[in-house]
């Protein structure tokens, strides 16, 4: 891949990155009684970031989100648990929703169900899991699109992936991965 | 007796029948009152090394599974727990994890008992279906009859035999040496390896008459008993020559409970007592012994007797307990044993009580021998480059010996005064056969069969320990019989190589086979059924003119993705293809279907292109070679499978569709007017909960790859064959994300 930029490219992306957020928070919130849902905003956000990528290189998606994939992946996955072990402490069942009216200033009364919060969690997971693909195969050979890779942040990442593959590891997926395939 | 029914798993009518009576009461006694003599022992033991605190958790947990086992009614929960002590045996005897023979012993123990466990669980279900029930009780008041009753008991047998360490299955219980001697003092002697004397013990009453019950158990139980015997008198490591009395000893209990008759029943139990009593006090001396001189190797220990007067006082009473001397509870036990097996009215009596005679006779030699080597004179001064260093070895501490001596003090009560147990005996008896026992311990019978019989045994067992060196070059003269270690090593060694050598041939590595094995079941599995059932749906081309044109488009799609060269240009038509099916879910009026399907075939394509930066721009030429004919033939009949699939699928729906009912229920159940969201999130909310967690686990495991790839040396080992690799071929993930991610990690 050759470090050209291109200047079109890089102003529409700009211009289009946090719209597409800004779609995909409202996919997210929408879903429940429209078309969307947390699945479909978590998509929708991991399209703006490789819009981004496709602009900058993944050191453009690093500049836009400074938190690490995995951490978002985590949280993700935290927020869907929670909301679930919610239900079951106030005395329903796992993932039992329930109606949320929400006083808002100026639009007035609006009501949603507290399963947002488990589609939060499908959001950030499927955005993390993207977020994570674009990092791995991304930088995978080591070329930077703006040519200036700085050392620390190589090595930052790379202490994040093997944080990753030790959690991976743990789980027992990676064990089967290339390993399975060739010995 | 006292019952208790708590619901478990009401929905597999799963109970867990907690039963009391007289023979749990028995079990109670030994597996609480030697527990808590062993927690004492293991204080002085271990003093406070770093693994007291694991050591003491596992030894609850075990001792708690231990009860659960005695008083359980409930055949499988009663499986549970025995499977449970199972397991906190193989973490005691793996304590000192650093020592590989405590490694491979603990494994050893695991996997004999743990095959034996799973035979058990099989018979249990057998029984249990047979006779409608799980409670025990209730199957012992109104037993099942049958072939597969028999088959049932014999494997129930298997499980209760590999627990007590019997012919054949009896090597582990050697190796479970290595645990710490607290564990052998507890589990390996005193209660686990009771755990299958007991479950005999239970059933013989009402089985024993049963085709194969008696015969298996008396000839198992018999051979065990001489097996034991004939081992333990040859060896050197005190430990080991309990070990084996102790196989010999069990092979004694089998041989009493699987006789079936009441007297046997009530001299079982009192040996069942007095074999926990003494063993363990036993143990516990080895274990003082191995502790303060670091050896347990009996001919190099010499002049602990005058050294330790209390400590040699104990392991000859308990000693002369498992000799069965008199006035010791061991002799009691034996007595009432030899007296009940000269009158089992069945016809090869005499030659079970002769075999028992004989076992007996080595149980004698052996005990002389154990007393002899650890507190009589040294017999050499070196064994091999190890010299006996334990002269001056301190004096233990009070509280490391008390247990032991407690132990030796009660053997000697009992004996003495056999008033004493003579009600827990009889009610363990009462408990088995419903009746009130009409034997009674008393250390004077009279001039019987039996006492003439222990007289022979003790002079016999006393001369064959006086010539013991005779014994020796006798026993080193006949050929060895068939170890069992061996045969066990064998079969571990078999086991892994014919694992080895099916997992070469299931798992050689090839993308390409693997990958047509998958499509050939897809094709077969459902296909053949699809092919019987000849009836033609109503064919609909289309609902509206629109579907047809997306419809060819998405075929010349398909078509062109298949001869094009470049890569990027194949997953483009690809894509392209996707988006099509998109346009027809909205057509068919599913947005949601159709966002989610256009939003994972466009981030689908991305992460495809950032893929194919590290292939070659285009697909390699190939020239048809014959070996792809197969591989066509393949792709041409999935082709055809999902077309024919497809068409007679639409057709052949008998019931309501599922939807409708989620259509009524998604807003007054779950606020929400978009039933897909409300069933992702709500109905189905635990399935989405799933999927997410493997796509972060997916995302993972794809960095794992990615970051192994990178590393210089390991980047031969993952190089993607071209040929091979089935990179272009799948199609983007569809709306099942779970599969879509891994499609992606394969790919």
């Amino acid at each position: 891949m050759t470090p050209r930029r291109s200047v079109i490219l890089d102003v529409c992306v700009q211009a289009e990155f946090h719209t597409l957020l800004v779609v995909s928070v409202y996919l997210l919130a929408s879903g429940h009684n429209q078309a969307g849902g947390g699945f479909a905003g978590g998509l929708v956000a991991s399209c703006a970031f490789c819009l981004r990528y496709a602009g900058g290189g993944d050191r453009a998606v690093r500049r836009s989100i400074s938190v690490p994939p995995t951490t978002i992946i985590g949280v993700g996955l935290l927020f869907a648990l929670v909301t679930g072990f919610v239900s079951v402490v106030l005395g329903g069942d796992f993932l039992e929703s329930s109606k949320l009216t929400v006083d808002l200033p100026v639009i007035g009364e609006a009501y949603t169900s507290s399963v947002i919060f488990f589609d939060t969690g499908v959001y950030l997971t499927v955005l993390g899991m993207a977020l994570l693909m674009l990092e791995q195969f991304g930088s995978a050979d080591g070329v930077d699109p703006d040519g200036e890779g700085a050392p620390q942040e190589r090595a930052s990442e790379a202490a994040e992936v093997d944080a990753a593959v030790d959690a991976a590891a743990t789980t027992g997926v990676a064990a089967s991965g290339p390993d399975g395939v060739t010995r | 007796m006292v019952t208790e029914q708590v619901q478990w798993v009401p929905s597999l009518g799963l109970t867990l029948g907690l039963r009391f009576d007289g023979f749990s009461f028995l079990m109670l006694g030994l597996v609480a009152g030697i527990g808590v003599l062993v927690f004492v022992y293991s204080r002085a033991y271990f003093h406070d090394g770093p693994i007291i605190g694991r050591f003491a958790a596992t030894l609850l947990v075990f001792s708690g599974s231990m009860l659960g086992l005695v008083f359980s009614d409930n055949l499988l929960a009663l499986f549970l727990f025995w499977e449970l002590t199972s397991i906190t045996s193989f973490l005691l005897i793996g304590t000192e994890d650093e020592k590989t023979e405590a490694r491979s012993g603990a494994l050893q123990a695991l996997l004999i008992t743990g095959m034996g466990g799973l035979a058990m669980l099989g018979g249990f279900v057998l029984l249990g279906e047979s006779a409608g029930t799980y409670s025990m009780s209730a199957i012992f008041a109104d037993p099942p009859t049958g072939t597969a009753v028999d088959v049932a008991l014999v494997l129930v047998l298997v499980g209760a035999l590999t627990k007590s360490a019997q012919v054949p299955f009896h090597s582990w219980l050697p190796k479970a040496m290595n645990a710490p001697t607290p564990v052998s003092s507890y589990l390996h002697s005193a209660t686990m390896v009771k755990a299958g004397v007991y479950l005999v013990a239970r059933f013989s009453p009402v089985f024993a008459s049963y085709g194969p019950w008696r015969p298996i158990v008396i000839t198992v139980g018999l051979s065990s008993m001489l097996l034991g015997g004939y081992r333990a008198i040859r060896q050197t490591d005190l430990k080991l020559v309990l070990a084996y009395g102790t196989i010999s000893q069990l092979g004694f209990m089998m041989v009493l409970f699987g006789a079936g008759t009441p007297e046997a029943t009530f001299a079982g139990c009192t040996l069942l007592l007095a074999h926990g009593i003494f063993k363990a006090s036993l143990f516990m001396l080895v274990g003082v012994i191995d502790h303060q001189t670091h050896t347990r190797d009996l001919r190099v220990l010499g002049g602990l007797g005058r050294r330790w007067p209390v400590v040699a006082a104990t392991g000859a009473v308990v000693a002369a307990s498992m000799a069965g001397i008199p006035p010791l509870l061991g002799f009691l036990a034996k007595e009432e044993g030899l007296a009940s097996l000269g009158k089992t009215g069945f016809a090869w009596g005499p030659v079970v009580l002769f075999g028992v005679v004989i076992g007996s006779v080595l149980t004698v030699a052996y005990s002389a021998r154990f007393v002899w080597g650890a507190f009589g004179p040294r017999q050499v001064t070196q064994v091999g480059d190890q010299e006996y260093v334990g002269e001056d070895a301190p004096h233990p501490s009070r509280l490391f010996v008390a247990p032991s001596v407690l132990l030796a003090v009660l053997t000697v009560l009992f004996g003495l005064f056999p008033g004493l147990v003579d009600p827990t005996v009889g009610r363990a008896y009462e408990a088995l056969w419903g009746e009130s026992a009409k034997s009674y311990l008393a250390l004077w019978h009279g001039f019987t069969l039996a006492l003439g019989l222990s007289a022979i045994v003790i002079v016999l067992g006393g001369a064959l320990f006086w010539w013991r060196d005779r014994v020796q070059r006798l026993q080193d003269s006949v050929p060895s019989l068939p170890s069992a270690q061996k045969g066990y090593d064998r079969t571990l060694k078999g086991t892994l190589e014919g694992a080895d050598a099916i997992t070469g041939v299931v798992q050689h590595g090839s993308l390409p086979v693997y990958l047509g094995i998958i499509l050939l079941t897809i094709v077969v599995v459902p296909g053949v059924p699809l092919m019987m059932d000849r009836t033609m749906p109503e064919i609909v081309i289309a609902d509206s003119p629109l579907q047809i044109v997306i419809g060819i488009v998405m075929v010349v799609c398909a078509l062109a993705a298949a001869v094009v060269r470049r890569r990027f240009a194949a997953v483009l038509l690809v894509g392209a293809i996707g988006y099509g099916m998109a346009a027809l879910f909205m057509i068919q009026g599913a947005p949601d279907l159709a966002i989610t399907q256009l939003l994972i075939e466009t981030l689908g394509t991305v992460m495809f292109v950032l893929v194919f930066r590290h292939l070659p721009e285009r697909f390699p030429i190939t020239r048809l070679r014959s070996g792809q004919w197969p591989r066509i033939a393949i792709a041409v009949l999935v082709g055809v499978f999902v077309f024919a699939f497809t068409l007679l699928a639409t057709g052949a729906r008998t019931e309501a569709p599922i939807s409708s009912e989620y259509l009524e229920r998604s807003v007054p159940e779950a606020n929400g007017k978009n039933v897909v969201n409300v069933i992702v999130v709500d109905f189905r909310g635990f399935d989405t909960m799933g999927e997410i967690v493997v796509l972060a686990v997916a995302a993972l495991g794809v960095a794992a790859i990615v970051r192994a790839q990178r590393r210089p040396d390991e980047s031969d080992d993952v190089e993607v064959d071209d040929d091979d690799a089935p990179a272009g071929s799948p199609p983007p993930a569809s709306l099942d994300r779970a599969d879509g991610v891994s499609t992606e990690v394969r790919s």
